[in-house]
């Protein structure tokens, strides 16, 4: 066998083993990597307990409420399976907006409600020019009447 | 065009700082390797 | 004519030069028309507003880091096997320039994440193995500049590269297999795009210019390697009059 084919088999060997190794070391840390939970886990008792964590889900339409002090908000998480009621008192981020994605982090407490220290807001992948998205919408609308 | 004037174009739409902060760090990042790669001709 | 004479540092050496220009003319062209359909032909986006022009860098460097990496890697491993010095040079050529486009998909990320999801920095799985990616640059760099011998270091930072090749899909997949604040690819070749056809066509533009003035610039640095490796060489004493 010539050297070079020693070291290729070698290479392809080491590299084999790393992808496989590192396979598992992503199944063993699968549940630490989550950046969020999600309203059903927090119900299944998935989170972790008497620290901070965060949930993710959509802005549930119609739960955002602002106290009276003008910067203490209310809201629900929800992922259309179960909602978590959320305050946090802060600015909220540009993109916050009911019926979009959101990530907050804070803990729950005794009344069961999550008391947000950070709200941060995830957008999806989708771009296009407003009057897109307004024609989407409609056309959305439509097809919901005729169903 | 979306744009109605400079100022609104350097504007962009309240997020200038964000927009240009990016590109104009990139493009410092550019100017940078082209001239670490001339110095070192 | 033999392209294989091409794989000897004197022969690629003039080639390379003469490669880089070209490649820099496309790249200029590609970055004027890239931002000219970036900044005034696409629209605005209808929930971001005029932050997503941020787009236009930031996915063609984050893009450009992955690919730079599987290239280096993959010019590294053949290095490794072949034993061949040219193959090495351009693994090494292409390190600082992959490493640049991380820090700028990082930067922009960064300036895009703040108005947007309301933060600079957040530890998800994508932002997290996408810096991960800066230190494998960043160590393959030290690691190479810490040995003399420049065959040892060839060898050391071949290993190097390639551990660090299973960080790549990961950073492409992360979006998918955990939950992640950051969103979802909008161009994949798994489905169609999510994104309006002016905005996708600077998007590609933009990403072709950095594609052509990464290939330049490592052309450039490739040849500077040769020169400072092959110094002894003969071809280079009597070619440096030429050139």
């Amino acid at each position: 066998m010539k050297p070079r084919h020693k070291r290729l088999i070698l290479v392809v060997v080491a590299l084999a083993l790393l992808g496989l190794g590192a396979t598992f070391v992503l199944k063993a840390f699968r549940s630490n990597l989550v950046f969020f939970y999600t309203p059903t886990e927090v119900f299944a008792g998935q989170v972790p307990q008497g620290q901070a964590f965060r949930i993710g889900g959509m802005v549930l339409e119609d739960s955002l409420q602002r106290n009276e002090d003008g910067v203490t908000v209310r809201f629900a998480v929800t992922d259309t399976i179960e909602d978590v009621p959320v305050q946090f008192t802060g600015i909220l981020p540009d993109l916050f907006q009911e019926g979009k994605g959101v990530v907050a982090q804070g803990r729950i407490n005794m009344e069961g409600m999550f008391v947000a220290d950070q709200v941060l807001a995830k957008h999806d992948e989708n771009y296009m020019p407003p009057e897109a998205a307004e024609a989407l919408e409609r056309a959305m609308k439509i097809k919901m009447e005729t169903e | 065009m979306q744009w109605e004037s400079i100022a609104d174009f350097f504007a962009m739409g309240g997020y200038g700082l964000y927009v240009w902060g990016s590109y104009i760090v990139t493009a410092l990042c550019v100017v940078f390797e082209i001239l670490d790669l001339k110095k070192n001709r | 004519m033999n392209i294989w004479k091409y794989s000897s540092p004197q022969y690629f050496y003039p080639l390379a030069k003469k490669m880089a220009t070209i490649f820099f003319v496309f790249a200029a062209v590609f970055t004027v028309w890239g931002l000219y359909i970036g900044f005034f032909v696409a629209p605005t986006d209808f929930q971001q507003g005029e932050s997503y022009r941020i787009i236009f860098i930031h996915v063609p460097a984050a893009w450009m880091s992955m690919l730079i990496y599987l290239i280096m890697s993959f010019w590294a491993a053949i290095g490794l096997i072949m034993n061949t010095r040219l193959s090495s040079m351009m693994a090494h050529a292409l390190a600082p320039t992959g490493a640049l486009m991380t820090f700028v998909a990082l930067w922009t990320g960064a300036f895009w994440g703040r108005p947007t999801w309301g933060a600079w920095w957040v530890w998800d799985a994508r932002l997290t193995s996408e810096l991960i990616l800066l230190f494998l640059y960043i160590g393959y760099m030290a690691l190479r500049a810490s040995i003399e011998d420049p065959r040892r270091a060839d060898r050391a930072s071949a290993i190097l590269a390639l551990v660090g090749v299973v960080n790549v899909p990961i950073i492409y997949f992360s979006v998918q297999w955990w939950n992640t604040l950051h969103q979802g690819a909008s161009v994949s070749l798994t489905k169609s795009p999510s994104m309006a056809t002016s905005m996708l066509t600077g998007m590609l533009v933009m990403a072709l210019a950095f594609w052509m003035y990464s290939i330049a610039v490592s052309l450039i640095r490739v040849r500077r390697i040769i020169r400072d490796r092959e110094a002894n060489a003969a071809w280079l004493a009597e070619s440096s009059g030429a050139q």
